[in-house]
């Protein structure tokens, strides 16, 4: 039995050592794409701010852990894949046969349709490639353009502002991080960043990106053009399905699989942010998360070696740091029809929690500033626990969460 | 078979001498905002309820970090943070149901109970045996630990 592994991500790994604690025998062979160790993307910020080295980046620091695991490594790309012949086509002009198939091909950044976003000092920040990149570019005094408040925009900025670099932070939407913030919260984020120097232009698009004699030109609507040494683009990340064409394979967002993390074609699994799934609260979404990565690995690899294993569906869950201040959001935080919703905002100390309900269930929340024992909000949200005297109390006093946890302990 | 912290809360007087204790052993000062266990007072009922990490047999940390940071100590079973890999990424502490992960902003790394490499000071500085360090079977997480699997997710079942 041959078990194959597309994408050396969390999800790849962590799926390449469940097939190994639970199949001894069989072989099984990770592939991607990217030279050197298996490595974290999460960790790049870290590495961006000089806080550790490439090393600190790797998913496995024993370098001989994938070897004593018996897990192959294959550095190649993926170009097609053969459901019927059971196949991978691969860059190199080979072919790999496989039994079992496990895409974890993660996703990619997008770049917005605007002219210019292909020229030379004009980055993603998500491969490590792109990490060096910048590292040469983003040099003291600089100016430097990030396109996009979102999660990866906002958790760079202070490995940007440690480089000493002139930061403009250009968002399309409304406020920062508004697919994981609410209007008081992405606003407090905004305020924060103009308080630690940073400009920050919200509501704003770039529409066309140009050379100059000295540096790029961005032209902003609204807005008068700005010019930058580097611009770092972060706008948004998609799934990589596009070697899976002809494959039969069923997309939707992303690489449609059941609670089984299976595809819709037999033998073939898809796990981590390539695939969509069950959302935890109904429905189905792409949740390109690490906690949800390696959870769907998991399950995946317990089911291609006959262990049946279920994703009840993801939860989506994030935690960014922005120049320090520390931003949480869980579930269904922007609310369901009919449920009641509890904030607190004290300016003064920066911290900010709302909480969401549905009847007396937390189903979401929202903190700012707040670092002690944030997961119970994740407990209070799964173990789908009935509040009870507690949901009157977090109605009153929404920060008390960690005590409605310990107190309703059943 | 581990030994596991129990905790009784009808024993507990809410002295705060398992956070003073938690507090000397990591920080070097007496200081329970540094504890890593943490006594939760609900005045109208007249109840302390210490609360620390269960020691999940399949920890959600674990399994969250991206740097490999979180390791399992043979000895006690405790999952312990890799001060020298966590790149405070924060991951832990929102994956971790139980709220017992923690961000530390001074050190710029997630803290958590490492049960004192086998011999809490919790549990030693303890009067009342409230918190006692006991073999697994019998600890009283044992219970939360069930209710973990339970928490709608298969692959920790």
């Amino acid at each position: 039995m041959r078990h194959v592994i597309v994408g050396r991500g969390p999800a790849g790994v962590v799926a390449a050592e469940t097939l190994r604690a639970h199949d001894r025998a069989s072989e099984v062979l990770l592939i991607g794409d990217e030279p050197g160790p298996a490595y974290s993307r999460m960790a790049i910020p870290y590495l961006l701010a000089r806080q550790i080295r490439e090393e600190g980046t790797w998913l496995r620091h024993d370098t001989t852990h994938f070897e004593r695991q018996r897990v192959g490594q294959l550095e190649t790309r993926v170009e097609a894949l053969n459901a019927e012949s059971k196949t991978l086509a691969l860059a190199n002009g080979t072919t790999l046969d496989y039994d079992r198939l496990l895409l974890a091909t993660g996703s990619s950044p997008v770049d917005p349709p605007i002219e210019g976003v292909d020229l030379p000092r004009v980055h993603h920040c998500w491969t490590l490639e792109d990490a060096h990149h910048i590292m040469e570019s983003a040099e003291a005094g600089s100016r430097v353009v990030l396109m996009g408040a979102g999660f990866i925009g906002c958790i760079i900025m202070e490995a940007l502002k440690l480089r000493g670099v002139r930061l403009t932070v250009v968002e399309a939407g409304d406020r920062m991080v508004p697919r994981m913030m609410d209007q008081v919260a992405g606003n407090l984020i905004k305020q924060w960043c103009i308080d630690q120097g940073i400009e920050v232009c919200t509501s704003t698009r770039i529409t066309r990106i140009e050379p100059g004699d000295e540096g790029l030109w961005l032209h902003c609507e609204p807005g008068e053009p700005m010019q930058a040494d580097l611009v770092v683009v972060a706008t948004g990340v998609r799934p990589n399905v596009g070697f899976l064409q002809e494959s039969g394979v069923e997309i939707g967002n992303g690489i449609r699989v059941d609670a089984h993390q299976r595809s819709s074609v037999d033998d073939v699994y898809a796990a981590g942010d390539v695939c969509e799934g069950a959302s935890w609260q109904g429905g189905r979404g792409v949740h390109a998360i690490q906690p949800m990565a390696v959870e769907t690995a998991r399950v995946a690899a317990l089911n291609m070696v006959g262990r049946e294993a279920t994703h009840v569906g993801s939860l989506d869950m994030n935690v960014l740091d922005t120049l320090g201040l520390i931003s949480v959001s869980y579930g269904q935080w922007m609310g369901v029809e009919g449920g009641d919703s509890a904030s607190l905002l004290d300016e003064r100390s920066g911290r900010y929690v709302k909480l969401r309900f549905d009847g007396d269930h937390l189903i979401g929340g929202i903190t700012l500033g707040i670092t002690e024992h944030v997961g119970a909000l994740r407990g209070l949200i799964q173990s789908r626990r009935h509040l009870g005297v507690w949901k009157k109390h977090l109605m009153e006093n929404p920060t008390r969460f960690m005590e409605a946890w310990v107190s309703t302990v059943p | 078979m581990y030994r596991s912290l129990s905790i009784d809360p009808d024993k507990c007087t809410g002295c705060l001498q398992c956070e003073m204790a938690c507090s000397y052993e990591y920080e070097g000062v007496f200081n329970p905002a540094h504890s890593r266990i943490k006594v939760f007072t609900f005045h109208q009922e007249g109840r302390f309820v210490p609360y620390t990490c269960t020691q999940c047999a399949d920890a959600w940390c674990q399994h969250a970090c991206p740097v490999d940071a979180i390791r399992v100590d043979a000895e006690t079973g405790a999952k312990e943070i890799k001060e020298n890999l966590c790149v405070g990424c924060k991951v832990c502490t929102i994956a971790c149901p139980f709220g017992t992960v923690n961000y530390n902003h001074d050190r710029g790394k997630v803290l958590k109970c490492d049960l004192c490499g086998g011999d809490p000071a919790c549990a030693r500085a303890c009067p009342t045996q409230a918190i006692t360090y006991v073999d697994g079977d019998w600890a009283g997480y044992e219970k939360m630990r069930a209710w973990a699997a339970r928490t709608d997710n298969a692959t920790h079942a």
